[in-house]
């Protein structure tokens, strides 16, 4: 591997967005599969950084997975995000920030749609008029938190508590990336570092101190891939891809993944649990899984913040190896106490 | 084993490190016109054969390459041996040969 | 009676514009030859071999140079200025030198695609991916580091940069496949365990013992011809290659760990030439490559008096095309300039 060929090709992507004063858009599913990332975007963003951040409670879903699977026509789907970027407008914004790669993706696909055919876009004006009595416009620039995160990543590591190293070994920790496909596939020049060699992530975790794995299956699907999930007998293609990304990364020894997708995340952090009952196989050593972390999780772990409010412990890989390793001190008696200490409670069986 | 009502599904993805190399030289040794096939289809199309079964010259040659004798052997086994490949192909092939080379080399009886 | 003006400038040094020099310094013609490069030769002089028959590179090369030894040559030159004044072109050089000249000749040629632009074959990203021109040093000096010892297999990749609309070149480059199976047969003599594979679209065999060549390869070289663009090349843990592609006669997806893979870059008008010709404001097509005033009769001929084409500025070629074009182009120049001498 030439480094020096991946940091030309990086330099060619770099996208100029703002560092300030953003709409914020959550994502539908983050919210339920690892419930204080987004919590934890805002606390970093607004209290750490002291951005502007403005979230409304009147935003909804972009329509996204519903669009994926063909349930909802594009037209559907893009009236649903021009009434999103309306809400922008009205609340005085004009850059939006999204915190799911699928909507990200679709947001990208609609104003190139928009710009490509004149025509549709007078016709969502005119369905958004007609359905919202909201005023049409289209944001001056869209990013994703990850790319916000990406921007901070240095004020980040001057501020870290913990880094991305082994406190034992003092070895960088060896950390597998995957990025949504929907980040940069459709539109490489909208991804940091483009959609063959990604930097978005590459570039949190070495300013955060760890070390990056590049597999040979590193482009391949996390195995969400929408349709071949979404009916139970289609899940073995799921899994199957899945199980061929771990099979890749297995002889470089990851001690962490870290993903930007919600998809993403949720797949290669459940299936590993799923190929440890069928296939009686994992991937971390001494019986246990990979850790897969949000990067707002990793950076919250950086900047020192309690791993049980991060939301770990709603993995199904537990992140305690990783804990360990980085030299974090967390009480194992709180894992499974929410807010004000109630109980949250636990899982069967132990997670692997 | 938990039932998940789903398994893992195979992958139908060919494998060329599993190519034999040792086989297959024997086969060149046996019909070195095996190395010429181009791949134009002319032997398939003219086949008496093929019209009502899986029998396929091009595909018994292309299976071997990608490493699955067993289809190797099931395309050339429903040939009818009538010849008509050997006036066709562009490469002048010696496929009667060549198919009794697969299937000797490559089938049950070895 | 004026003298007549027989100055002719040839912009480029390469294998066209030192044979147009030959023949026109033969004509009676006083030629000035500006190459930008320290040396002539062009791409000839980075080339090993040359198919169908493998002759040596270096002789050929020898030849041309040794026909123009008396012929003006300014290397490390460019041309700064031209101006059309009176039926001639005032040439400024960038040596300080002005041509007063009745004729231009662009024997500008090509670029060799660069690789690394297709980003997922991982040309300057993984170690043991090469090019064909990295090939053809390799074959001249021994010496690569990337080549391994003991190569177990070996990918070529044609197309690499042609007739792919994605990085904006559609053309056939027309000889990478023709040097795709001369290379393989080359490397499969000096690795004969090694297993040798060709991922092509189509195998453009076009000219006379070109199919020999193909021939060779296949009977006497085994090489294994996929008909498959190749998707992604990765590099595993021993650094070796991952090569995904489709087997399309088999209609099924390939995998395969290669020890080393040659990229068959392609041709596309060289950026030094446009750059010069964008000072006439010379028409190109949707190639990148100059347009002649018509394609069938007047090849060699601009839609500008006086300037004339030849050679892989005009589109991809062999080299016995390229020389046939430049002596072609000698015509054309030849009978240009007399017509001055007649009125």
């Amino acid at each position: 591997m030439i480094y020096e060929g991946k940091k030309k090709i990086w330099s060619e992507y770099q996208k100029d967005i703002p560092d300030d004063h953003y709409f914020y858009a959550r994502s539908c599913i983050r919210q339920m599969f690892f419930t204080a990332s987004e919590q934890a975007f805002l606390e970093i963003t607004r209290k750490l950084m002291g951005k502007d951040i403005f979230e409304t409670e009147h935003h909804t879903t972009c329509g996204g997975i519903a669009y994926h699977c063909d349930a909802i026509p594009q037209e559907t789907s893009m009236t649903i995000i021009a009434r999103q970027f309306a809400l922008m407008k009205k609340y005085g914004y004009e850059n939006f920030v999204c915190s799911c790669i699928t909507s990200f993706g679709l947001y990208n696909e609609t104003l190139e749609t928009w710009r490509r055919f004149p025509e549709v876009e007078a016709k969502v004006k005119e369905d958004l008029w007609e359905s919202c009595h909201l005023e049409f416009a289209k944001p001056k620039f869209l990013a994703h938190t990850c790319d916000l995160i990406y921007k901070y990543r240095e004020r980040i590591a001057s501020m870290a508590k913990y880094r991305l190293v082994n406190v034992k070994t003092g070895r960088p920790l060896r950390v597998v990336e995957h990025i949504g496909c929907h980040y940069s596939k459709m539109f490489p020049s909208k991804g940091f570092g483009g959609a063959e060699y990604p930097y978005v992530l590459v570039g949190m975790v070495e300013s955060w101190g760890g070390e990056i794995i590049d597999y040979p299956e590193r482009r391949h699907c996390c195995g969400f891939g929408f349709r071949q999930y979404f009916i139970q007998s289609d899940r073995g293609y799921s899994l199957a891809n899945t199980y061929k990304k771990f099979e890749s990364m297995e002889p470089y020894e990851p001690d962490m993944i870290i993903t930007n997708c919600p998809g993403c995340t949720y797949f290669m952090d459940r299936w590993q649990y799923v190929i440890a009952e069928t296939q009686g196989k994992t991937y971390g050593g001494k019986g246990h899984g990979i850790p897969v972390l949000t990067y707002e999780e990793v950076a919250g772990l950086v900047l020192g913040y309690d791993p049980w409010d991060l939301g770990l412990q709603t993995h199904q890989v537990g992140s305690e190896p990783l804990l360990d390793k980085m030299g974090i001190k967390y009480d194992p008696a709180k894992k499974y106490l929410g807010v004000n200490g109630k109980f949250i409670g636990e899982p069967e069986k132990s997670p692997c | 084993m938990i039932d998940f009502g789903y398994t893992l599904n195979p992958s139908s993805r060919i494998n060329l490190d599993n190519f034999d190399r040792n086989k297959f030289e024997k086969l060149s040794k046996s019909e070195p016109d095996v190395l010429l096939c181009i791949g134009c289809g002319s032997c398939t199309a003219s086949c008496t054969a093929g019209k009502y079964t899986d029998t396929s010259l091009r595909k018994a040659i292309l299976s071997i390459l990608d490493c699955n004798e067993k289809a190797a052997v099931d395309f050339a086994a429903s040939c009818l041996l009538c010849g008509k490949c050997t006036l066709v192909c562009p490469r002048s092939i010696n496929t009667r040969n060549l198919l009794l080379s697969i299937t000797k080399i490559y089938g049950k009886k070895q | 009676m004026k003298h007549a003006n027989k100055n002719i400038v040839i912009i480029g040094g390469g294998p066209c514009g030192m044979e147009a020099a030959y023949r026109l310094k033969n004509e009676g013609m006083n030629v000035i030859l500006v190459e930008k490069g320290p040396s002539l030769g062009g791409h000839l002089a980075c080339w090993d071999r040359l198919f169908p028959e493998s002759i040596k590179a270096d002789d050929l090369l020898d030849i041309l140079k040794n026909n123009i030894s008396d012929v003006n040559c300014f290397l490390n030159t460019e041309i700064i200025k031209m101006n059309l004044r009176n039926d001639a072109y005032d040439i400024e050089l960038s040596n300080g030198i002005t041509v007063l000249a009745r004729a231009v000749l662009f024997a500008t040629g090509f670029d060799i695609f660069p690789a690394e632009k297709k980003e997922e074959y991982g040309y300057g990203i993984y170690n043991k991916v090469i090019t064909n021109k990295d090939l053809e040093q390799y074959f001249k000096t021994g010496k690569d580091e990337r080549i391994p010892a003991n190569p177990k297999n070996i990918g070529f990749i044609h197309c690499v940069g042609s007739r792919d609309e994605k990085i904006g070149n559609r053309q056939c480059s027309k000889v990478c496949c023709a040097t795709a199976v001369k290379q393989a047969c080359e490397i499969k003599e000096r690795f004969p365990d090694a297993n040798v594979y060709s991922f092509y679209m189509d195998l453009r065999m076009f000219g006379r013992h070109y199919e020999d060549l193909y021939y060779k390869a296949q009977h006497e070289c085994g090489v294994r011809f996929i008909r498959g663009r190749v998707s992604e090349i990765s590099e595993n843990k021993e650094g070796k290659l991952i090569v995904k592609a489709e087997d399309t006669l088999m209609g099924k997806p390939i995998k395969i760990t290669m020890d080393l893979v040659v990229l068959m870059a392609g041709m596309k008008n060289s950026e030094a030439g446009i750059k010069t010709a964008g000072q006439l404001a010379v028409l190109r097509d949707d190639d990148g490559f100059f347009n002649s005033e018509d394609s069938f009769y007047n090849l060699e001929k601009s839609a500008y008096r006086g300037i004339f084409f030849a050679g892989t500025c005009l589109g991809p070629k062999t080299i016995p095309e390229t020389i046939n074009e430049a002596r072609s182009a000698v015509l054309s120049i030849k009978e240009y300039v007399e017509s001055f001498a007649n009125d």
